[in-house]
């Protein structure tokens, strides 16, 4: 069944657009920053891009900045919130089921279609990143080393070991938003509906995090830890901020993904 | 025999609607049951519960000797099933549809590539789609996704086939070929449930027959007892106003040269017509039919709403 489901996702014309679509932006982004050289200031626009002007190396990482905070949760809830209402609204979810595929099962391949498709889009972010950033900034003239936010140098192995801890944290905060959708999907025959409730949360969680009022729940809310993975390139690496964040993520994973099983096992399949 | 299908007082309210309310089904190994109703009497709902979709809210289910739900992935790889239409997904091709499907079922009971290959070509084949070569699913009109879908629940040779609605946008040529290739996998011991509101499509196929209305199953009868004749006899004379002075009193009812003639055989009766001089054109004994047991034993279907007086 979980080949069945990756088959299923490959075979997808949409998995393919949507992911050239989250890479064509970041360097639509690169071209305009290398003929004009104009980056914004630092501290301000997404993060890294101040920095990457000195060194197109650093670019994967300013291009997931880049589409973190709309693009790929859009592109993930999408994707989750279509696995089991998609299903249904084809009427294919009926047929799967007396095929038979066991609800439990059916779940499981879905999630795992889900994961596979964040990591293809983080990884096909990340590698288009870094060949544009070469290619369109060009490498900083004085040598090999990278400079990190804190000003120090890296070294190429340091810098590609972050480069894979960044892509493993920003694919594990975009599965709190499929975990949305996916409990969504399980409850309704309208993956649109699924998708954008996935968003919802999202955009509710951005909303409460800004909001001093709400404190008091800040620590717990979903996207609070999200662009801790800049973290990920100080020097030395400050891991308060990542381990909260995996930790809160994994909370809201695991209860929300528990919701999803029991809505999917004990309901009435009338599709 | 083994009894294939068997519920005992099954009942599914949804919301405090009762939609089935506390069916007894039997189905025994290789006889073709029509499960008859109009529109909304619960028939799907009955379908779904049966193959595990729905979940029922009292009452117990046996699907080839295992309890549903709890057991019911042990029965379903030996079943067929079309339930409320077929479905496929619309950018793949048919083969690419059928293919997937089956590698969606349990190891144990999948094909593997080279079988699968020849599976598919076969059932393409029985249900008249061999030809239809990469086009996706999308492009199909009703009558193919109809076809495909009886190809799918074909897919697995199972024992029970379940079908609601099978022939739902078929023409009559296309009516006439998947009930002689129903007929054919009766024959070599698939045992067939249709679900159906179509009286004539039931009346062509079935051997036994449950009738469903507003929830209820009011009748569960093979089809030699619904076609029994009723001890009345119909002819069609030449003169009809001589063999009604001749039948005095006995003609129960009369539509221009048919006559419905009660307590006599059609040996006597012809006998008396023939010996008075009247030609007879045709005599018969008056049957049941399926038509008037539902119709006397059914409401009117919930997609007709009248308003409250």
């Amino acid at each position: 069944m979980i080949t069945v489901e990756l088959r299923k996702l490959l075979w997808r014309p949409r998995t393919w657009i949507s992911i050239f679509l989250l890479c064509l932006l970041p360097t639509i982004v690169a071209v305009f920053l290398a003929v004009t050289g104009v980056g914004p200031r630092p501290g301000q626009g997404p993060a890294f891009l101040s920095a990457v002007l000195a060194n197109g190396r650093l670019y994967p990482a300013a291009a997931l900045g880049i589409v973190l905070p709309v693009f790929l949760p859009l592109a993930v809830a999408v994707v989750a919130g279509e696995s089991i209402a998609g299903e249904a609204s084809v009427g294919m979810l009926r047929y799967l089921l007396v095929r038979p595929v066991a609800r439990t099962r059916l779940l499981i391949a879905k999630l795992i279609a889900v994961i596979a498709y964040t990591l293809l889009a983080v990884v096909a972010v990340a590698v288009s990143g870094l060949v544009v950033g070469v290619l369109v900034i060009g490498e900083q003239p004085g040598g090999p080393a990278t400079v990190s936010v804190s000003g120090t140098s890296l070294s190429t192995e340091q810098l590609l070991i972050r480069a894979l801890l960044m892509m493993g944290y920003v694919g594990w905060s975009m599965l709190g938003v499929a975990s949305v959708s996916l409990f969504l999907s399980t409850l309704t025959d309208s993956a649109l509906g699924a998708a954008l409730g996935g968003i919802a949360a999202l955009v509710g969680s951005t909303v409460l995090v800004g909001l001093d009022a709400a404190g008091s729940i800040n620590a717990w809310l979903p996207t609070r830890y999200w662009l801790a993975w800049v973290d990920l390139f100080r020097d030395p690496i400050l891991w308060h901020d990542i381990h909260r964040g995996l930790l809160v993520q994994a909370l809201w994973i695991i209860v929300l993904l528990g919701m999803a099983w029991a809505a999917f096992t004990a309901r009435d399949v009338s599709s | 025999m083994a009894r294939v299908i068997v519920t005992r007082a099954l009942s599914k309210s949804f919301g405090g609607v009762l939609a089935v309310d506390g069916i007894d089904l039997d189905v025994q190994e290789g006889e073709r049951y029509g499960f008859l109703g109009p529109n909304g009497s619960g028939k799907t709902t009955t379908v779904r519960m049966l193959v595990g979709l729905v979940f029922a809210t009292s009452g117990s289910i046996e699907l080839l000797g295992r309890e549903v739900p709890r057991r019911v992935g042990e029965a379903l790889p030996e079943v067929g099933t079309l339930v409320e239409g077929p479905a496929a997904y619309p950018h793949l091709s048919a083969r690419t549809n059928l293919n997937l499907l089956d590698a969606s079922g349990p190891r144990r009971h999948r094909m593997s590539g080279r079988v699968r290959r020849a599976r598919i070509d076969e059932v393409l084949d029985q249900v008249g789609l061999s030809g239809v070569g990469r086009k996706p699913v999308g492009a199909y009109s009703l009558g193919m996704r109809q076809r495909l879908g009886l190809a799918a629940a074909l897919l697995p040779r199972p024992r029970l086939l379940v079908l609601d609605e099978p022939t739902n946008g078929l023409d009559p040529q296309g009516i006439q070929e998947v009930r002689e290739l129903l007929l054919k996998l009766n024959q070599e011991g698939t045992t067939i449930f249709l679900s159906s509101h179509l009286l004539a499509e039931v009346e062509q196929l079935c051997t036994r027959v449950g009738v469903m209305d507003r929830g209820r199953l009011v009748a569960q009868v093979s089809m030699a007892e619904v076609r029994r004749p009723t001890g009345r006899a119909v002819v069609r004379v030449g003169d009809p106003s001589a063999a009604l002075a001749l039948l005095d009193g006995r003609v129960a009812e009369r539509t221009q040269d048919q006559l419905i003639v009660t307590d006599v055989s059609v040996e006597e009766l012809t006998r008396r017509l023939v010996g008075a001089g009247i030609a007879v054109l045709e005599a018969r004994p008056e049957r049941n039919s399926l038509e008037s047991m539902v119709l006397a034993l059914t409401g009117p279907g919930s997609d007709r709403v009248d308003r409250p007086r």
